[in-house]
């Protein structure tokens, strides 16, 4: 029934029909369980986010263990991990099967689906003045088959042979072959299956919110008056639509060549113990051409909401309008555009025709472009902004920082001749943890305590935002600004023990610095998720329509809105969102009608 | 009541999600036959000649979008029986299409060309990959014929929803425009 009321407002923006809903009954599992409206999906998706993020997070304060203290064992290990920890140390199958999963949880599980799913579901029916979703229905079994892939991939550390072992990439032969180490076996099966239901959920997602952003705004809601948060969700969302596809694509080939014998991705292969296999002709690197375009598309899919968000709440909180809002959307638009255009940067080493890679540095270079345009206008945005420093402004302020480091490093990376040389090194793990793993993070912690107010009527207690936010960032920057060095120095990425290496002895004290820090901001992540749902049934009540004076349309809606967002009609735009401290207003709300003696309006 | 930015939305959202979502497939595809064409240019491709009878299951295909369009005409004017009958047809052709697909494998490894398994050549697997692909998005489009026509059973007057049908329809074409790419790629490009 919302899914009617969801069109009828687009036919015609009566809501008549929304007094139905009372009188609706909503049973345990259709309210929280099974639910259809967004801002529960929303919910389901940001809370299974957080339980991998916890998981995830926990694997790499694990196998940074074994990077900072290799000469040491830890009973206690044993005792959680078994036989993965025999003698208190990690074995490298275990370390290398924790590194993999850590990477595919917090790539996908935590950053597309936690911040995606839950920041899209949540903010675009709100915001573009929708009762729902364009399917409702669809959008419960995205979830839906989130939650099963999620189910999958946990069920693969508990196999046997263990979970897979081979990256987060699933390169070919370890990938393909079932011999060719432990977690190549069922650990990848589930793999596989796990990551197919994972496309099919962030299609279902991804195509209704392509569909509810085009269609279902409400009257007076042109594209150009649309939040930053909107606009670059959209993007996201055709990103995904048109990537995801071909890494299915990719590991539907894979299947073949691991259960049907055919030679996608092999060729002349001998395996210890098995002999010479009989697969002739085929091409590993073909796999990377499949995985890398949708691999470098992904990591975009998880940065744009991430800039999004950051562009709404600096903003709100600079108490100033974002400053060239068209120039943010051109260069939305350019990345999502090259971001089809430069996956081969991630295989420079390939042998890759020299002559193609120099296209393709030139099209990664390009990329600094908007990137640049866009850090120039969240910085002039908060230049001498009355500026309000909420948690979620911090963590979104520190997102910039965060992007400007990492950016600078891709720019490094993305010249051939250097990243011959950096591949594969450290230097490639900080880049990406900065720009991608910790920005993204960060984008995600704005938005949640930005938005928390309007998902549970309550407040996060501030203090413990605060103190979130300064060991959050000074941690990652202890953690990941060293990596710098380490991959200069030539230390390469996915290696067990570094202390058998005379060229790395030099890092032990830094390796186990950087394993300390990163197990205090662990911990610290905890406080969050304490702050997190403690506030959800203790938290300060919110007793204003809209505590951030914020002027978007979310903060129109009741404090605690029920499913249908507004209980009368939807109300009609009249203005883009970003009038602050305009005519001496310090905010006009979108909803507010243009004033007679108004100046320039959007 | 609607402004001229409403007007110009009209089109369904669910027409919207359909497209999107045909995007999509477009894109997998697109992914596949870039990977055979990559793959043919390197050592070890094997080439042989399709078929014949890929050639009858085009016609087939062709025939029944035919049908299918057919159908949503009858469904407008709000001809029951014929708008069902048509649906049936449809399917039916659908269903010879599936046959006639793996009479195709059969007929490539009649002439022992295998298509998986050890002694395969990626030409011939990269070919039964993709057409068992497709032929999975037709059968997908089958199962939705059959939904969509015991749907109607209980429909006082089809013509006054005829979203569903129309969105069969389109998703039938697009199956079809596919088949015709994948048949000429497979046939003289790839
Ligand atoms: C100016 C912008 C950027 C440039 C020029 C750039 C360039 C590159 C290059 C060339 C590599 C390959 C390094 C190697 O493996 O040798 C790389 C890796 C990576 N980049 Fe960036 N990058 C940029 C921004 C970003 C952003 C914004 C993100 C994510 C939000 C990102 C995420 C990643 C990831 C995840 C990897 C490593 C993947 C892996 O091998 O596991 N990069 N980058
Ligand atoms: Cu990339």
């Amino acid at each position: 029934m919302s899914h009617e009321a969801a069109l009828q407002n687009h036919e015609g923006h009566e809501s008549h029909e929304h007094d139905g809903h009372h009188e609706h009954h909503d049973t345990f599992l259709t309210k929280y369980v099974f639910s259809q409206d967004h801002k529960m999906i929303a919910k389901q998706f940001l809370i299974t986010g957080m339980v991998w993020a916890v998981l995830g997070g926990l694997m790499s304060v694990l196998f940074r263990l074994q990077l900072g203290y290799p000469d040491s064992s830890f009973p206690w290990l044993e005792s959680i991990l078994g036989k993965w920890a025999k003698g208190g140390q990690i074995t490298p199958q275990a370390y290398y099967a924790l590194v993999t999963t850590h990477g595919t949880v917090l790539v996908f599980f935590v950053l597309t689906a936690g911040l995606s799913g839950t920041f899209a579901n949540f903010l675009i029916p709100l915001q573009i003045g929708a009762r729902d979703m364009a399917s409702p229905f669809m959008n419960m079994l995205s979830y839906w088959f989130f939650f099963t892939a999620s189910i999958v991939m946990m069920s693969s550390l508990f196999v046997e042979t263990g979970p897979f072992s081979g990256g987060w990439t699933a390169y070919p032969p370890l990938s393909a072959l079932h011999d060719a180490s432990p977690g190549s076996k069922t650990g990848m099966d589930l793999w596989i299956i796990s990551m197919a239901l994972f496309v099919v959920s962030s299609l279902l997602g991804g195509l209704n919110y392509i569909a509810t952003i085009l269609n279902m705004r409400t009257k007076g809601m042109s594209m150009t008056r649309l939040p930053l948060t909107i606009w670059a969700l959209f993007f996201t969302a055709v990103l995904g639509v048109l990537s995801f596809p071909v890494l299915l694509s990719g590991l539907i080939l894979l299947i073949f060549d691991r259960n049907f014998g055919t030679s996608f991705y092999l060729s002349d292969i001998y395996v210890n113990g098995v002999g010479a296999l009989s697969n002739e002709g085929g091409s590993a690197i073909l796999f990377q051409h499949l995985f890398w375009f949708l691999g470098h598309p992904e990591v975009y899919i998880i940065l744009l909401p991430a800039m999004g968000m950051v562009s709404e709440i600096i903003s709100v909180n600079s108490r100033k309008p974002i400053f060239g809002y068209m120039a943010m959307l051109g260069s939305l638009f350019s990345i999502a555009i090259l971001a089809f255009l430069v996956w081969a940067h991630h295989m420079f080493v390939t042998g890759l025709n020299p002559f193609l890679g120099s296209v393709f540095v030139l099209l990664t270079l390009l990329i600094a472009i908007p990137s640049g345009i866009k850090v120039f206008n969240w910085l002039t945005t908060l230049w001498r902004g009355n500026i309000r420093f909420t948690p979620g402004m911090l963590f979104a302020i520190g997102f910039v920082s965060l992007f400007i480091s990492g950016g600078l490093t891709g720019i490094w990376l993305g010249n051939a001749a250097l990243d011959i040389y950096l591949h594969d090194s450290y230097f490639v793990v900080a880049h990406f943890h900065i720009v991608m793993g910790v920005a993204s993070m960060f984008g995600m912690f704005a938005g949640v305590y930005h938005w928390f107010p309007k998902m549970y009527g309550r407040y996060l207690n501030n203090s413990l935002g605060y103190l979130h936010f300064w060991i959050t960032i000074a941690g990652a920057y202890m953690i990941f600004w060293p990596m710098h060095y380490q991959g200069l120095a030539g230390m390469p990425r996915r290696y067990f023990d570094f202390s058998i290496w005379e060229s790395f002895k030099q890092f032990a004290d830094l390796n186990r610095f950087i394993s300390t820090v990163a197990m205090i901001v662990f911990a610290t992540q905890i406080l969050f998720l304490i702050n997190f749902f403690y506030s959800i049934f203790k938290g300060r009540k919110v007793t204003v329509l809209n505590p951030w004076e914020s002027n978007t349309l979310e903060w129109t809606t009741p404090i605690r809105p029920g499913h249908g967002n507004w209980p009368g009609e939807i109300p009609e735009v009249h203005r883009w969102p970003y009038d602050y401290s305009k005519d001496g207003h310090d905010f006009i709300p979108q909803t507010t009608p243009v004033g007679e003696d108004e100046s320039g309006t959007h | 009541m609607s402004t001229a930015l409403n007007t110009k939305n009209k089109i369904h959202p669910q027409k919207m999600y359909l497209y999107a979502g045909l995007g999509s497939i477009v894109m997998m595809f697109a992914g596949l036959t870039s990977a055979y064409i990559v793959k043919k240019s390197q050592a070890n491709w094997l080439d042989f000649d399709l078929p014949k009878v890929f050639f009858i299951s085009t016609v087939v295909i062709l025939l029944s979008s035919f049908t299918m369009q057919m159908a949503v005409k009858k469904a407008k004017e709000g001809l029951q029986n014929p708008y069902r009958g048509f649906l049936t047809v449809t399917a039916i052709l659908g269903v010879v299409f599936m046959v006639l697909q793996v009479q195709g494998f059969m007929a490539i490894q009649a002439n022992n060309i295998a298509l998986t398994g050890p002694r395969s050549n990626s030409a011939a697997s990269f070919l039964f990959v993709i057409t068992l692909l497709h032929l999975l998005h037709v059968l997908g489009g089958v199962i939705a014929i059959f939904g969509v026509r015991f749907k109607s059973l209980s429909a006082k007057n089809i013509a006054e929803n005829t979203l569903p049908v129309e969105l069969l329809s389109t998703y039938w074409l697009f199956v079809d425009i596919l088949w015709i790419y994948l048949f000429v790629f497979l046939q003289w490009i790839g």
